[in-house]
């Protein structure tokens, strides 16, 4: 069997199609092996996982401590609220603490773009980016593409807008580096205060007509308003927000095709999209949480297999 | 490099039969048994057996599954090689089932080993019975035996055993080879 071109996840702008192809298929044997009446394989039983969280996350750390466990990993988790980072540790020095327990893989969150780099670069651990500030998101990215390869088959050709806040999204670079990978067509939309300058240069169109949007994808993956990341007012109101680029079922229904509609949670229910859109059927948010969960497996797997004993 | 036949279409014709014909013997009508084939390479050996289970001597509602030991194996991260998974296609469960493993060579005990765990993913059997085309006694690492076999083989550790099968390399035949 092939293996992955790198010994890190890090971005998926280090990634070849061929590893995504080859995550994909493992993901499949993944995806039944966690609808079986027993979870649980034992392929990681001498690997010890540390989950590092710099940054608050609900359901990424619980994707992957779950995605750990399943692979029989032992795992250890680690907060930055309640650590000695507030009392003024390194980085280097906090994860080498972790290291010298003998752990064999690092998953981490990191409010600073690069820092998982900055990692790979001074420890001898594998190390898989759980979201770097607003630089990268690889799994997401991933399960994303992975959804949508299960909705619609296939992931080349298709069209699909990434709506909202591209300037904060870590979600949207990784995305749009995937979805290139795999041949799709890319396109931007939201305000023009939250699209980078010189996004276009990375071969996306870019659009502020939601509905112009709308009418041109396959595939619509809604991100959230990032209220957290946002120093400066980047519109006038969140209701100004939602009448522009909001998704509802009304607009949904006047489009002439059925499009699918994505979400990388956690929803802010009636700001990007309302609750009938959610929860329709032309949603597939839940698919995209429960695929999660066999993405990180497959990737886990795969770079621990590169662990050489 | 040389290389031996051992069986020929032949002879592996007959000795299916056989097996066929003893797996009959201690299950009747097959309605509490289930052929689990191992993958990849049980799966040509399993689907023969089926096949001639259900149109030569008449067994009907056979249960046939095929089971991927890749992540239940003991040699992760301990080779040089990387183990490609298959799929399992288990669409029953084998709870109080009596399972017959299927696979065409049995050698270290291993994949057995790692299946024995594998299948109790989809419940507890009644109880587990090995099949296997090819035993190759005195390389065993593990306790463990065939309850039906097509045929002994004493080859060394530097020799192996090629099981070939029509609908995949061609012909029907199982070599010794040396190399």
């Amino acid at each position: 069997m092939s293996e992955l071109s790198v010994n890190h996840l890090l971005g998926i702008k280090n990634l070849q199609e061929k590893d995504i192809q080859l995550i994909f298929e493992t993901a499949d044997h993944f995806k039944k092996v966690i609808n079986r009446p027993i979870k649980k394989v034992p392929s990681l039983r001498d690997i010890t996982i540390a989950n590092l969280f710099f940054e608050n996350s609900t359901r990424t750390k619980l994707s992957f401590e779950l995605a750990e466990k399943r692979l029989s990993a032992d795992v250890i988790n680690f907060s930055a609220g309640q650590s000695s980072v507030k009392k003024g540790e390194t980085l280097i020095d906090t994860v080498n603490n972790i290291l010298s327990m003998k752990v064999d893989m690092v998953v981490m969150r990191h409010p600073n773009p690069g820092a998982c780099v900055f990692l790979s670069k001074h420890i001898k651990a594998n190390i898989i980016n759980a979201g770097d500030g607003a630089h990268e998101h690889p799994t997401q990215a991933l399960l994303d593409s992975y959804s949508i390869r299960e909705r619609l088959g296939d992931v080349a050709g298709k069209n699909v807008v990434i709506v909202g806040d591209i300037l904060h999204s870590r979600v949207a670079l990784s995305n749009i580096y995937a979805l290139k990978l795999q041949g799709a067509n890319v396109m931007v939309c939201g305000p023009k205060t939250l699209l980078p300058k010189y996004i276009d240069k990375l071969g996306v169109k870019v659009e502020t007509n939601l509905r112009k949007a709308l009418e041109w994808c396959d595939v619509a993956n809604m991100l959230r308003v990032q209220n957290e990341r946002m120093d400066i007012s980047y519109f006038p109101s969140t209701r100004e927000y939602t009448q522009q680029f909001g998704v509802n079922k009304a607009l949904l229904d006047s489009l002439n095709k059925e499009i699918t509609i994505m979400h990388p949670g956690p929803i802010n229910r009636g700001v990007e999209i309302t609750s009938d859109v959610a929860d329709s059927k032309q949603a597939i948010i839940l698919d995209q949480v429960q695929n999660g969960v066999a993405v990180r497996m497959a990737v886990i797997y795969l770079l621990a297999s590169k662990i050489k004993q | 490099m040389s290389q031996k036949v051992l069986l020929n279409a032949t002879d592996i014709n007959i000795i299916l039969h056989r097996l066929a014909c003893q797996l009959i013997e201690n299950h009747k009508d097959f309605s509490n048994t289930v052929l689990i084939g191992l993958q990849p390479r049980g799966k040509y050996l399993a689907n023969r057996l089926a096949q001639m289970l259900t149109t030569e001597y008449k067994i009907k509602n056979l249960q046939l599954g095929l089971l991927d030991i890749t992540f239940y194996r003991d040699d992760f991260r301990r080779g040089d090689k990387i183990h490609e998974a298959n799929s399992t296609e288990i669409d029953f469960i084998v709870e109080d089932k009596n399972v017959v493993f299927i696979d065409d060579v049995l050698y270290t005990g291993r994949s057995i080993r790692a299946a024995l765990t594998a299948i109790q993913s989809f419940g507890r059997p009644n109880e587990i019975e090995l099949l296997t085309l090819i035993d190759r006694r005195f390389s065993r690492h593990l306790p463990i035996q065939p309850n039906y076999r097509g045929r002994q083989v004493d080859a060394i550790n530097e020799e192996k055993v090629i099981v070939s099968w029509k609908e995949n390399d061609g012909e029907d035949a199982v070599y010794l080879v040396n190399s």
